[in-house]
């Protein structure tokens, strides 16, 4: 029961402390409107070392290392100012699933390019009838000749507004059961006949979409995976998106304390509040089971093992937390706490950021319910939900809103 | 990282969960249970003696096995999963750990070859009265090597043969005998026992320093960590209970484990319980390895531990429907350990209370 490197590890964090401290240095931080080509640079920069994608083979242009090694260097990369988003959903579950299903000429064209953070990809999954119930969408594609023809609407499409390219999972047989007729293809997100929306979140930013499919044209070349057979498809991105969604990130046990010091209560400082006190006490005790939970997924990469099942807990605890925190936080900021100006507030809006995004992580990448189906089911064995909609085709399933 | 059980460890754990199963089923823990004068089960106390458990952490010269905290720790782990119904926290969590804090070598070697070997059971006095123990609770007290006063619920306290008692000015050890008297108390989970012991001019011994409220914390921070595992045990095996059951039992033509309100009650308990595993593995190694943050590490994996078995063990009755609430069934007895176990250093209130001081502390430095 230790925190301790093998000396392997030990050599290989020290290594990629020594070129982050080297490449950090070099690397411009740039003002908030050019984050994006400070991401696209650091991208590269990391890229040409090895550093971009650890876990990927040598000839693909990643650093053919392992799971562990890639924890050690995400783990030294979080002490510098270099988060950039930009590339997760791409590198995490898009291009890997263009690499697990195109052909080689197609891998040679997109991967590096994805990798060198020259190009963009976006997840082109969920629709208005689709989300939760992926397998329910309704995006047509009609065969003409070479090509698909596709028509429809994919929604809460994440960085497709500077997106390059995207996986779109479709539906081209509703005569068959929802499960057996989607296929999965790649495209240009600039094809003629897409029209991106950006959504405005409730958050007030706008960082997923709604697109429009009006007589799209995607060549049969670009199909990923057979015909009809794209659930098969899907079903690889989506256990890559199960390991790619992370933990919490924003207000923390430790900003709520630093908060309370600060702020009067009824009696004295909030600090000094048992009832908050004893709130305080549970969200440290979640937020450390969740720190140290990753500890013994990490403990299983080292040791060569695949993690187990307790890494599927992560985002429940820290969606729910960060809800639950940052709500406790604006709650005792009193009236004060409708305010929602970053210049106005205690660690600038820190907590008021919170409440407002907890929603969506709360959805994102499987809902809580969700969630919590896949630990019964798959961690526990319980059986599996019932489906009224296994054996009917697709053309007759009753469609609610 | 290595962040889990080394394979030794789990090899322990493994013959000892083989072993409990074949010395303490169910059978054993309602033995104890539905005997109104039976403070625990002799035989498997014999046993678990014999295995050499009691001197898990007890170095080798005073004839313990001189094994790791871990160890015990994962051992801990199996006994609370049996739900054992033996003196083994009293003895070894907090007397045979007092003992090793704070006793002379004298009192060390005088008392842990009898504590690793079976031949004394131990029970750590520190509750006079309802409410967390502070100084202001205190009024027994010790004059010219004699001790008295009232202790009051002392978990094993009837059967001990060495008891550590908290006192106004320190910590002092006390015998079994002329001075000392024991009242049995009715208390929410008959298979441990509970006493009231009245102290009028005991001989006594000192144990430690000045401050017995620092020196009871110091024992109860290396208890809770313990304890913890105990009840992460518990709350596993509510889990598994519940789960078995569920898959069982049919309503409305289906299994209810098919039910939704069951499965995410499950899965529920199932992220409980491994943050409390995790969090008590951080304890286990703050333990093992004599951090400066045991007393944050210890309060953190306590408040997961008590958190997860209350909730398993409740949840796991629901579970179980009406037959959950039937004295045969054996839900019951997890739920009552639960209290138990959740209690016996302390309420999980009060240990929230620590965690966030020593947070302070911690920010403050
Ligand atoms: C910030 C954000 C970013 C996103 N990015 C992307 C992206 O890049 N690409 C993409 O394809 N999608 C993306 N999504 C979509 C996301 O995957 C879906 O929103 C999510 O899966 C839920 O689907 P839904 O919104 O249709 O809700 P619904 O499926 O309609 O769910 C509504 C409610 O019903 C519950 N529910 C549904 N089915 C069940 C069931 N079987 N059992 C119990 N309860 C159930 C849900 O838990 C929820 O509470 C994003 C979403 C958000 C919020």
């Amino acid at each position: 029961m230790d925190f301790n490197d093998t000396p392997e590890e030990a050599g290989y964090r020290a290594a990629a402390r020594a070129w982050l401290e080297k490449n950090v240095a070099g690397h411009k931080a740039l003002p908030h409107a050019d984050d994006m080509a400070a991401a696209r640079s650091w991208q590269a920069r990391k890229a040409a070392a090895g550093y971009a994608q650890i876990t990927w083979p040598k000839e693909w242009g990643g650093g053919g290392g392992t799971p562990i090694q890639s924890v050690i260097f995400g783990q030294e990369e979080a002490k510098f100012p270099v988060q950039y988003g930009y590339f997760t959903i791409g590198l995490g579950m898009c291009v890997p699933t263009v690499m697990a299903f195109a052909d080689d000429a197609t891998k040679r064209r997109f991967v590096g390019p994805a990798l060198r953070g020259e190009e963009i990809w976006s997840q082109l999954f969920s629709e208005p009838a689709g989300g939760s119930d992926v397998a329910a969408i309704r995006t047509r594609a009609v065969r003409d000749g070479d090509d698909w023809v596709v028509n429809g609407q994919k929604v809460w499409t994440s960085g497709a507004h500077y997106s390059d390219y995207g996986i779109v999972l479709v539906r081209t047989n509703v005569d068959v059961p929802k499960h057996k007729g989607l296929t999965m293809f790649w495209l240009d997100l600039r094809s003629p006949g897409i029209e991106i929306r950006p959504i405005h979140q409730m958050s007030g930013g706008s960082n997923f979409n709604e697109i429009y499919f009006t007589d799209v044209r995607i060549p049969d070349s670009q199909r990923l995976g057979a015909v009809d057979d794209g659930w098969k498809v899907a079903l690889v991105t989506l256990m890559n998106e199960r390991l790619a969604v992370g933990g919490g990130t924003g207000a923390s046990p430790k900003e709520i304390l630093a908060l309370a010091k600060g702020l009067d209560a009824a009696d004295g400082p909030l600090i000094a509040d048992p009832a908050f006190r004893q709130r305080l006490a549970d969200w440290y005790v979640q937020a450390e089971g969740l720190r140290n939970t990753r500890m013994r997924t990490i403990t299983a990469l080292s040791r060569g093992q695949t993690p187990g099942p307790e890494s599927s807990i992560g985002k429940i605890i820290a969606a729910n937390q960060l809800q639950d925190l940052g709500n406790a936080a604006v709650e005792a900021e009193g009236q004060y706490g409708i305010i929602a100006d970053p210049a106005l507030l205690p660690l600038k809006g820190l907590f008021q950021t919170a409440v407002m995004n907890a929603p969506g992580l709360r959805i994102a990448g499987g809902t809580d319910e969700i969630l919590k189906n896949i630990i019964a089911e798959r961690v526990l064995g319980l059986p599996g939900e019932i489906r009224v909609d296994k054996d009917a085709a697709f053309r007759d399933l009753p469609v609610g809103r | 990282m290595n962040f889990d059980y080394s394979d030794d460890q789990k090899m322990l754990k493994d013959e000892a969960r083989r072993f409990l199963a074949a010395k303490c089923d169910a059978k054993v823990v309602r033995g104890v249970l539905d005997q109104d004068d039976c403070a625990y089960d002799a035989a498997l106390w014999r046993a678990v003696a014999a295995q050499g458990w009691l001197g898990t952490a007890i170095p080798e010269n005073y004839g313990g096995l001189g094994l790791g905290h871990v160890e015990l720790c994962a051992l801990a782990e199996e006994l609370g999963r049996a739900c054992a119904p033996i003196p083994f926290a009293s003895t070894v969590y907090f007397v045979a750990e007092a003992l090793m804090l704070f006793g002379s070598e004298a009192q060390k070697a005088k008392w842990l070859p009898r504590i690793a070997a079976g031949e004394a059971i131990g029970a750590f006095a520190t509750s006079e009265r309802a409410g967390p123990v502070t100084q202001a609770s205190l009024h027994t007290v010790a004059t010219g090597g004699t001790l008295s006063g009232e202790k009051i619920p002392v978990t094993d306290g009837d059967v001990a043969d060495l008891i550590v008692v908290l006192a106004k000015d320190g910590m002092y050890l006390v015998e079994k005998g002329a001075g000392v008297s024991a009242e049995v108390l009715r208390t929410l989970d008959p298979t441990r026992s509970a006493a009231k012991l009245v102290f009028d001019r005991a001989p006594v011994e000192r144990l430690g320093g000045d401050d017995g409220i620092v020196a009871m914390q110091a024992v109860f921070d290396r208890a809770a960590v313990l304890l913890a595992f105990e009840q992460l045990g518990g709350a596993d095996r509510c889990l598994e209970m519940a789960k078995d059951y569920a898959l069982e039992r049919f309503a409305f033509g289906r299994a209810i484990a098919g039910y939704q309100a069951i499965k995410h009650k499950l899965a529920d308990i199932y992220v409980k319980n491994e943050i409390a595993r995790s969090n008590a593995y951080y304890g286990a190694w703050a333990l093992n390895s004599a951090a400066p943050e045991l007393p944050l590490a210890a309060a953190t994996a306590r408040v997961a531990a008590s958190e997860a078995f209350w909730f398993a063990s409740k949840e796991n009755i629901q579970t179980h429907g009406g037959i959950g609430f039937t004295w045969e069934a054996d839900p019951q007895l997890y739920y009552r350990r639960s209290r138990q176990l959740s209690l016996v250093a302390g309420a999980p209130a009060t240990w929230r209370e620590r965690l966030v001081s020593q947070l302070e502390m911690r920010n403050a430095a």
